[in-house]
């Protein structure tokens, strides 16, 4: 029993298979007991897990901030739109997804090549920039794009293979919304899977030493840019991905849904849960999806109209992240990790086999060259 | 032409408040290598300041200076409270951080003055002046946004080189080290040079909503010209700031008149990347070596 642990352990791609089985199978467990509501914050979750998880490991293995996150869900939003206008004869959601994912990485290899060049703030301001125009070229074009009402997206029927499958699983049938709430769930389970066994590889080692020191990774003989640019696509397709599954999730595609407040909170999220940690961002995700809801009810408990009581959200959130900045930079699961590597020799071994943990993850105080 | 000189007059009074806000993320920046991306908010907030106070009853002026003088104030504290403890520490910390008071003034606004939109009364006529018939492009609320900036300009570039305290902030900015040896309160310096500049935000934020709709994102696309009218200058010098203001103003009111007014925000950051990739350091930067 020792000997098929310390396997595990040493075998990354077992351990993360094996995280990933568990994974589904609890998934399958959650979504079943819940509500329908339950279900679409469940999927509302999972697209901003998959984008905060390419965003964290963008920022916290790469070293490259991006405030435009936003602008690449909403190109995967309105490619997914585009192409589920008539429901029949539509291409399956699968395909479509890929597809969005595959727009957003061509932009994003666009970006990340001017990005790859640039430092600290100007690399911000570019983002920003980016975050603030895409809805802008959403409006300009309405013919297309149908301008601030945005497109209605006809959600595919469940396909018959996944509907008996889950039907033989669970013993209740699946409507469209809950199935968009499955998609959602396996495409993170496989996205998480991905990036931990990339950020675990050689190229997530080249990204960690490019981030911590520059000039001591070039002489290594470690092409700079281009490893930047492939963080910058890597991360353009989560949220590719993202945005496909918002606008399956929520029925629409709407420059609304992508203003700049989008692009920080999943920044946000990214550093609550601690920057390069994978296990973060799905955290901060959760807190995104379900403390509006939370938040709004406790406003109106206390009198606040609707419209206010939905600001408490953003207001807990940008305090909150304030607050990690300030007090714990390491985010929620790198201080976690910090606290249990104090324990013993036992737990820093254990630590340091995962990716982003431990000594890995960036304690964002530190001064970087 | 008709159309083409309208676009320009308008292109230069907005010009001129994107130098304003340019020119508050060059201080900041100078003093303490930090682009405040909260800069947006922060003026958001001081025009809801003004115009709670002049729904209030109280004079226009008043509430202008008042709103000047809360913005001020504003900065000092968020330089003072906020800020101090990751100054000189990793750059992406700092960033974050004021993307959080981003995020936190935006709800707050909401919160307090609610997010629908609002009209903010203007002193001067915003219809163009008539001269012999003929309806010219510039209105005397536009006169006043040009002349109002430019005296603020003014009283800078005094403070900065004929006063002692102005010789002591860029001391102080050039090298804190050196300068606290020969007695300078770098500290204090900091936090008068965030007042300033959040002052002078606030002046290009009381600007725009003048004769305008307000809310709380009103300032959001601001924040992304002035940053690139900056970069443009060089995002280190003053001169630098208000010159790509007047280019980022007449480029984007051009595109506006032209192209569309959806396609302003992408001609930012065409601009921004067009910069940056030929000439990262600014438009009048010299040659100068890098690291890696």
């Amino acid at each position: 029993m020792r000997k098929a642990l310390d396997t595990v352990r040493g075998n990354v791609l077992l351990k993360h298979s094996l995280i990933a089985l568990l994974a589904a199978a609890l998934v399958l467990l959650v979504m079943e007991s819940v509500s329908p509501f339950r279900q679409g914050q469940l999927a509302m979750m999972a697209y901003y897990a998959i984008a905060a998880g390419g965003l964290t490991v963008l920022t916290g293995l790469s070293g490259q901030l991006s405030l435009g996150h936003g602008a690449f869900m909403a190109i995967g939003a309105y490619t997914t739109a585009l192409l589920l206008q008539e429901r029949e004869g539509a291409l399956p959601m699968i395909v479509i997804i890929l597809i969005a994912a595959l727009v957003a990485t061509v932009v994003g290899a666009i970006v990340g090549v001017a990005a790859a060049r640039l430092h600290g703030p100007y690399i911000a301001g570019a983002t920003l920039a980016l975050a603030v125009a895409v809805p802008g070229i959403a409006l300009h074009f309405s013919s297309v794009f149908g301008g601030e009402q945005g497109l209605n997206v006809k959600v595919p029927e469940v396909p018959r293979l996944a509907d008996d499958a889950l039907y033989f699983l669970t013993g209740t049938e699946t409507s469209t919304s809950e199935w968009v709430a499955y998609s959602a769930w396996f495409l993170l389970i496989i996205v998480y899977f991905l990036l931990a066994n990339l950020s675990a590889s050689r190229i997530g080692r080249r990204w960690r030493a490019v981030r911590d020191d520059e000039v001591a990774a070039s002489l290594a003989g470690i092409d700079l840019g281009r490893d930047r640019v492939v963080a910058f696509v890597v991360s353009a397709a989560c949220a590719g991905v993202a945005g496909a599954l918002l606008a399956l999730a929520s029925r629409l595609a709407a420059p609304g849904s992508f203003s700049l407040v989008l692009s920080l909170t999943l920044l946000s999220a990214v550093v609550l849960g601690g920057l390069g940690s994978l296990l973060g961002a799905l955290l901060g995700s959760g807190l995104l999806a379900l403390l509006p809801n939370l938040a709004t009810s406790i406003g109106s408990s206390m009198g606040l109209s609707d419209v206010k009581a939905a600001e408490l959200s953003p207001l807990v959130i940008g305090l909150t992240t304030m607050l990690v900045i300030l007090l714990a930079p390491a985010g929620v699961v790198g201080s976690v990790r910090q606290l249990l590597a104090g324990r013993g020799p036992r737990a820093t071994t254990a630590a340091a086999g995962t990716p982003g943990a431990g000594a890995d993850t960036p304690t964002v105080a530190e001064p970087r060259g | 032409m008709q159309q083409l000189i309208t676009t320009l007059l308008n292109g230069l009074t907005m010009g001129m408040v994107y130098a304003a806000f340019a020119l508050a993320l060059v201080l900041i920046w100078r003093s303490t290598r930090i682009v405040n991306f909260a800069q947006a908010p922060m003026a958001m907030v001081t025009t809801y300041i003004a115009m709670v106070l002049i729904e209030g009853g109280l004079n226009y002026w008043l509430a202008f200076i008042l709103a000047l003088l809360s913005g001020f104030v504003l900065g000092a504290f968020v330089e003072r409270v906020i800020v101090r403890p990751v100054e000189g520490k990793s750059d992406i910390n700092a960033v974050i951080l004021t993307l959080g008071l981003f995020i936190v003034l935006h709800a707050l606004a909401a919160l307090v003055f609610g997010s629908d939109y609002k009209s903010f009364p203007a002193p001067f006529g915003v219809r163009g002046i008539t001269v012999g018939g003929h309806s010219l492009a510039i209105t005397p609320f536009g006169i006043f946004t040009i002349v109002a900036v430019i005296v603020v300009m003014l009283l800078l570039l005094l403070l900065f080189q004929k006063t002692d305290v102005g010789l002591q902030m860029r001391a102080s900015a050039f090298n804190p080290e050196v300068a606290r040896l020969l007695g300078v309160k770098v500290s204090s310096m900091l936090t008068l040079g965030w007042a300033l500049a959040a002052l002078v935000g606030s002046l290009s934020g009381l600007l725009i909503a003048g004769g305008n709709l307000v809310h709380p994102g009103y300032m959001d696309s601001v924040v992304v010209f002035g940053f690139v009218a900056a970069v443009l200058g060089g995002l280190d010098s003053p001169l630098g700031a208000v010159v790509g203001g007047l280019i980022m103003g007449i480029a984007l009111s051009l595109v506006s008149g032209y192209l569309g007014s959806g396609l302003v925000s992408l001609a930012a950051l065409l601009i921004l990347v067009a910069v940056l990739l030929v000439k990262p350091g600014g438009l009048f930067s010299h040659a100068s070596e890098r690291k890696v």
